[in-house]
């Protein structure tokens, strides 16, 4: 019940450490969603420098990926649409009716995927800044 | 422990009963309250000699919350160390706490082996049933309070009228399309159909899906889970016939339905009898999804 009046500790929403997997789970695939359709703002503000010109694009675009920050970012970027993309397999497996009884695993394994393909491209990301 | 200011209150009604009664009544009665007093008190010392003496005790702090008696309008938690048994549950803790140390310490429960659903609490952050939860398995001291997003009545007793009507609203018995022709004849279900809703009849109602569930707690519409498995262990029995499945489909289906569902699952993780109510809502989802879209 929504309306209850407060309890202290019984209503406390810092329970985090009590989550179970399929929760974190949850959290996690809401929260890279908000950040990509964040990004896509940002993505369709950079693309849209080509309407003034090539010269113009091309040196937003060389201006951006001279910045440490920016290539930080894309390396969060890249983790955050990797997670989404593989929790989101996980969902359509969970909304099928496959493996619900290894949901909790499915999740660590995303994570694991996750973690390995970031780690991954970290000397790609941050050659050459 | 704490009870001393309902022995006031009760003293002040006993006064205030006995000026119209006669003289020897009210003796009496002053005679019986003084007797339990004694007799609470030597509980009390037996069990402080009884966790002396034991080898192990548990300390269980224990939310206090009584919204008619003044000061203890406040919620608090209360300690009570309790010599440890093996075998021991929340539940008999509970008891133990109640009739040693504080008469007025509140909880709801009856059949004390998981059946009769009643004593579903909170115990170190997690949905559980008191009678099925071994005391050994907690870390103490083991805090236990009532399922949260439910309505306080008093200490561990929550309002579960909400969740009774949200079972309530899925018709939670069986309704077959068409009655067998003879007076004495059965109505029987094959073995298969029978091991699909298997663990979907198991549910005791004891509320601890509902209240593990983060999506019930922000919509008090949704029907929940424990409801949607009742749906689910009615729609999928074939015995029904497929005009009362499309009804219950449309229940479902609607608005605060099965599609509130966002796959957390909490209510799979803490339900005591393992019903595994995510899959149930699931399959639901699908069979309304099929039930609406007839390309064929």
């Amino acid at each position: 019940m929504s309306e209850t009046y407060d309890r202290g500790a019984v209503e406390d929403f810092g329970r985090w450490r009590e989550f179970k997997p399929g929760m974190w789970a949850w959290i996690f695939h809401k929260f890279t969603g908000w950040v990509l359709v964040g990004y896509l703002f940002t993505h369709i503000a950079v693309l849209s420098t080509a309407t003034g010109g090539d010269v113009l694009y091309t040196n937003t675009l060389q201006g951006l990926e001279e910045l440490l920050v920016v290539r930080v970012l894309e390396v969060g970027l890249l983790s955050v649409a990797v997670f989404h993309i593989l929790n989101g397999v996980r969902l359509l497996f969970v909304d099928l009716g496959f493996g619900l009884e290894n949901q909790d695993k499915s999740f660590y394994a995303s994570l694991v995927v996750t973690a390995a393909i970031v780690v991954a491209s970290v000397p790609t990301f941050l050659s050459g800044v | 422990m704490s009870t001393q200011i309902e022995q006031e209150q009760a003293e002040e009604q006993a006064e205030a009963d006995a000026a119209a009664e006669t003289e020897e009544s009210h003796q009496e009665r002053r005679l019986s309250e003084k007797k339990a007093r004694a007799e609470a008190r030597e509980r009390e010392e037996q069990a402080r000699e009884e966790v002396r003496e034991a080898e192990d005790t548990v300390e269980i702090k224990v939310f206090r919350y009584d919204p008619e008696v003044e000061g203890k309008d406040e919620p608090r938690f209360d300690d009570f160390h309790v010599p440890f048994f093996k075998g021991m549950t929340v539940l008999d803790a509970l008891m133990y706490a109640r009739d040693h140390y504080d008469s007025s310490l509140t909880f709801r429960h009856s059949c004390r082996q998981a059946v009769c659903g009643s004593d579903a609490l909170f115990v170190n952050g997690q949905q559980r049933l008191g009678c099925k939860t071994q005391m050994a398995d907690l870390e103490g001291p083991v805090r236990i309070e009532p399922l949260p997003h439910q309505d306080v009545v008093k200490d561990l007793v929550v309002d579960m009228e909400h969740f009774y009507e949200q079972m309530h609203a899925v018709e939670p018995y069986f309704q077959p399309d068409e009655l067998p022709e003879g007076e004495l004849e059965e109505q029987r279900q094959s073995p298969e159909n029978r091991e699909k809703v298997k663990m979907s009849t198991r549910c005791i109602w004891c509320g601890a899906c509902m209240s593990s569930c983060n999506i019930a707690a922000g919509d008090n519409e949704y029907l929940g889970p424990a409801a949607i498995n009742k749906a689910y262990r009615f729609a999928m029995d074939e015995r029904e016939g497929e005009i009362k499945k499309e009804d219950r489909l449309e229940i479902i289906e609607q608005e605060h339905g099965v599609w509130r569902c966002q796959t957390q699952f909490s209510c799979t993780e803490v339900c005591p009898k393992d019903i595994p109510l995510t899959e149930h809502i699931q399959e639901l989802k699908r069979e309304a999804v099929k039930s609406n879209l007839k390309f064929w």
